[in-house]
Order: C-alpha cells, then structure tokens, then sequence
C-alpha cells in the first residue's frame, strides 16, 4: 500500500532543488502514486525463496588495480574546460548559504 | 556568535549523565582514489599537489564516466574492521547519498548504508589516567571523500557573506573508512578524555596498520562527536548533538566538555536541546549551531547500480587477520612490562606520545631507561622550545647512538646534549659531531693533572685548605680545570686527581 501525498511530492522536489506549481504537485502526486501501484505488482510474484538483490546481473568483486591511470588523470585546465566558470585551475560556483554534509 | 551559557562541569556531571558517540573518517593511503585511478592525496605521495590535478573524469561526475572499486582499499577495509574486532560482512554494497552541495560532483556520495564491510566491534581504549574502556563499535563502512570549497568575498572568508566559492576536487574520492560506535555509557567525568583516547587509539591501530597517515592535521583522521544528557535516573537517551570540525585530539576533549555543560546549562534551565550539527572553534574553544541534522530518509539512500556486491573470501579475511599486528592496548602492555617501568613513568611516556620512539631505540641497543631518559628529557624540552614534534626531530638510531657514547664515557650528560643539538641541527650523527666538534671527554689522565697542577698553583690558599682537610675547598680548582678543559672532562674523574694531586707532596 502506498499512498503518495502532496506534501510527500512537495517535500521531494525541495530535496531535489525542483521548483513545483500547486497544479504540478497535485499532478505528480497522482501520477507517482500509479507508479508506485505498477511497481508494487513485483510483490505478487516476490517469495521467501527469491532473495532480494539490487542487481540483475549475477556478478561480484570486480576490483582494479591500486595504479594510478596516468592516461585517465586530467589537467587542471582539461578538468575545468567544461565549467560554466573557473579560475584557470579551480571552479567557480555561486555562493552557498548550506553546508557541507 | 553570542557565547552560550555553561554549567559548571561537575555540577554537570551530579545532574546529567554524559551519553557520547564518535564517528571517526580515516582517509586510506591507497596510492588511488577509492573509484577512480586518480592519484590520492591523502598518500605522502601526492600530498601537495596544485588543485584539480589529481582528478580523472569519474572525479569530476563526468558524463559516461563510471566507477570502479580499488581492490587494495577494500583489503585497508577489512584489516581495520578485523583490527577493531568486527565481522566482516559475508557481502555488502555501495550505495548513493544524495544531497546538493559542490563538494561532489555527482550530487551524491558513494558511501554505504544497509550493508556495511564491517559491523559489531569493540576497541580497547586505556585513559591517561590510565582507566580502560571497552568501547563498542555499531559499524565501519567504506565510501568517498568530497572535495575542497574555498569561499571567496565577504569579510571574514566563512560561508556567510561569501560572494563565491572555489572547488577543487582532488580529495574527492579519497577513499574513506568511517567508524561508527555504539552510544557510549558511563565514562561520566572521563567522557572528555575517553574521546580523545579512542581517536587516538584509532590512528595507532591505523597507524600500525599502515592503511592511513592518520596526520589530524591534514585531515587523513577526523572525528564527529555526538553528545546527549539525561537526567540521573531516566532511562530515555536526551536529545543529542553532533560536533563537527574538531580536528586536534585537544579539541574533542574540549569539546565533548564544553557540549556537557552547554547542554546542562540549557536543560537545567528547563530547555530543550536541538538536535543539529554543531561547529566547533578552536579559537573561542565554543560550538555554534549549524544546520538542522538531516534525517537519513532525506539522502534518499538507494543501491548504487554502478557497483557490484563486495563478498570477500572467508580466505582473504583469515589471511589479513593473520597479519595484524597487535593491538595497541595489548602492545603497551607487554612494552611496560619489558621495561619494567613503574606506572607513572610508563604514563609519561605513553602521553607523550613517544611510544614507537621509544621503542625503536630500544631496538637500537639502548637501555629502556637511557631511551625514556633522552626522548622524555631533552628531545621533550628542545622539541617544546621549537614548538616542533619531538617524534620528527631526531632518529631513535641517533638516539641509541647517544647513549651509547655517554655510557661507553666518551661523553658526559652535558656534552651529550651539546651533541644532540648538533643532531637535531642536522650536522649529523652524533659520532660525527663528536669528531668535528672534538667534544670528545678528555680521558688522557696527562692532559687532566698537566691542568690540575696549573689550577693548583694559581690558588695556593685552596691547596693549603684541602692539605688541611677542607675537601669541599676543591671545588673552586675542579672548576677551573673544567673550564680549562671546556667541559670535556669528566667532573668525578678530575675530583679524584685533584685531591690526589693536592695531597701527593
């Protein structure tokens, strides 16, 4: 069962910094909910025999080397070549009023 | 920043029981980054580095970019966990913290959340006052580090006011261990302290690892304190804080301390305490309020599809476990008593600091007490008048090698520490030195009785008072003739002569 509110929509789209109409919200929060309704059809055929995963894919421990890519390691001015802003080596972003999580 | 009212520590502690919880983040020392082939600063290597040049496009979140997991940081991971007496998890994942802030790239941190690599520890941590705690541990997990924001504008260069902020993410991606422990109750006064030791335990469990630099002071080891009260008697955990910033293990016991008797003040006075970050400054020695804590719901945590499951071997895990090294508790234990130190002078040294140090010029030859005597004495005193590390300023080889000489007679205490200021000015190991500077004790008794003789003659009145019998007259010709000698005599030694000299005729 779940029931998808417009606070819970509301609540969402300020965590993910996207600015909502009341129309938007009441849109989404219908549309989610029947999101949430196909999806939950998995639990039907879900049993105590199928062990939960994350992945499709039957793999596990792929690992790299402990070796630096010297092909893969940029410059300063490569890193910053696509950034909106830069000071030549670091990049420049707007003031932020929040704080480091 | 109005100062916050505090309860006086002990009256604190008659009122409130003091509940505190650490997370500490070891960067590893891996020689890349924990997704990335990127070099790792946090490797002496690549320490000093110009900004972004330490970045691979998976540092960077760029498009079609993906991650890959550095086999060598997860093996630093599990001898951790193994060392602070966890399971390691038969398989566990990666998953996505998502928030907004460019100290990431990507808008989330690979961290890990529902299955971490290691899980139910437990440390030994010994006090300086030398009380043992067993400190529980809930969890270690592996994830990444964020990069740097330098804020430019405004007038003091903190967050507010600033008119921009400059990244650099060389560090992001470092790969991170964070330690996670269980509340931890009835430390009551040594609460403060106990902080500071667990963390410090932890870089020397890191440090004989040799999985971190573990150097607080670059950032390598960093720890969060949570502290709540309750109320003596109640059984409900209160409302708790969490610090961050305190990097100095000076500064988690002063701020463990100052949250107990914030809060005190706060719930005596019939308030309520906020559950948020709090900053600690280390130059008004307060914490200030920062942002309300998240609740774990809103990181919207999920697997991340990028990474496949870790499930080490049941072989890798008894084969990193074979090779601890021993605990540091235990470690310190057998030290004293191999050196058979009393407690107090084991405590000195072991707050000090001085602990390998001390050991390694043990294993140089030195006695243990000549080895305590010199790095407690006056390596302390010079390191202190340099405001240097005492660890950083002489080799415990150079150590042996001093004591060697002043117990071989080649050099008296006093010309050993002229010796040693010539080591720790670099001119060399202390036999050089002795050689370059002649500072060798005279021990030829001719060149001694040739001064005595001289010494003698200019004071005639001294001669005629120990003649008499008045032996403690010889103490103006002893000193004359180590003058004469400058100082490269052996005082006891001239003594002799001198009343032999003095009564021989």
């Amino acid at each position: 069962m779940s029931e998808i509110t417009a606070e819970q929509v509301a609540h969402l789209a300020n965590l993910a910094r996207i600015a909502l109409t009341e129309d938007e919200i009441a849109h989404l929060t219908t549309e989610l909910g029947q999101i949430m309704q196909a999806v939950e059809k998995v639990g039907e055929v879900a049993t105590p025999d199928v062990a939960p995963t994350s992945h499709p894919i039957p793999m596990q421990n792929v690992f790299r080397a402990d070796v630096v890519g010297d092909d893969d390691v940029l410059t300063a001015e490569q890193a910053v070549a696509g950034a909106p802003e830069a000071d030549g080596s670091r990049f420049v972003v707007s003031a932020i009023l929040g704080e480091e999580q | 920043m109005a100062r916050a009212a505090l309860m006086d520590f002990d009256r604190a502690l008659e009122l409130f029981e003091p509940v505190i919880g650490l997370e500490v983040h070891v960067e590893l020392n891996t020689t890349t980054k924990m997704f990335s082939s990127a070099p790792n600063p946090a490797n002496s290597a690549f320490h000093i580095a110009e900004p972004n040049t330490l970045v691979t496009p998976v540092c960077l979140g760029l498009p079609g970019s993906l991650p890959v997991v550095n086999g060598e940081a997860v093996r630093s991971s599990i001898s951790l966990g193994l060392a602070l007496g966890c399971s390691i998890a038969p398989s566990s994942r990666f998953a996505r913290k998502n928030y907004f802030y460019p100290d990431l790239a990507k808008n989330y941190q690979i961290s890990q959340y529902d299955e971490p690599i290691a899980f139910d520890g437990e440390v030994e941590v010994e006090l300086e006052n030398g009380r043992v705690f067993q400190v529980p541990i809930e969890r270690a997990h592996m994830e990444e580090d964020a990069g740097k924001l330098t804020h430019v504008g405004g007038s003091t260069g903190r967050i507010q006011g600033a008119e921009y902020s400059l990244v650099d993410y060389n560090r992001a991606g470092v790969p991170l261990v964070e330690i996670v422990t269980r509340p931890i109750f009835g430390a009551e006064a040594d609460a403060p302290a106990l902080a500071r030791a667990y963390v410090s335990t932890i870089r020397d469990i890191a440090l004989s690892l040799g999985i971190s630099e573990a150097r607080m002071e670059r950032g390598n080891l960093r720890c969060d304190a949570n502290v709540s009260l309750r109320p003596r008697g109640q059984e409900k955990l209160g409302t708790r804080t969490e610090t961050k910033n305190v990097n100095s293990f000076r500064s988690i016991e002063r701020a463990v301390r100052y949250e107990i008797q914030r809060q005190a003040a706060i719930l005596a006075d019939g308030g309520t305490i906020t559950q948020e970050t709090r900053h600690w400054h280390e130059d008004t020695g307060a914490t200030s309020a920062g942002r309300p804590k998240s609740d774990a719901d809103d990181y919207r945590y999920f697997p991340e599809p990028d990474l496949l499951p870790v499930v080490p071997s049941a072989e890798l895990i008894e084969e990193l476990r074979a090779a601890l090294p021993e605990a540091p508790a235990a470690r310190r234990r057998r030290l004293k008593s191999e050196w058979g130190f009393s407690d107090d002078e084991f405590q000195i040294v072991a707050n000090s600091g001085m602990l390998n140090e001390l050991a390694e010029t043990v294993a140089a030859g030195a006695t243990p007490a000549a080895a305590r005597k010199w790095w407690t004495g006056e390596i302390a005193r010079l390191a202190n008048a340099a405001d240097r590390d005492a660890a950083g300023m002489v080799s415990p080889a150079h150590v042996a090698e001093l004591a060697a000489l002043v117990e071989s007679g080649t050099l008296t205490d006093r010309l050993a520490r002229q010796v040693l200021e010539g080591v720790v000015a670099g001119e060399g190991s202390p036999q050089q030195i002795v050689d370059a500077r002649g500072l060798a004790v005279v021990s030829d008794d001719g060149a001694l009785i040739a001064a005595i003789d001289d010494a003698l003659a200019s004071q005639p009145d001294v001669l005629a008072k120990i003649r008499d019998g008045k032996v403690q007259a010889a103490g103006a010709v002893i000193g004359a003739v180590m003058k004469a000698m400058q100082g490269k005599a052996d005082a006891a030694r001239v003594r002799e002569l001198v009343l032999e000299r003095a009564t021989a005729e």
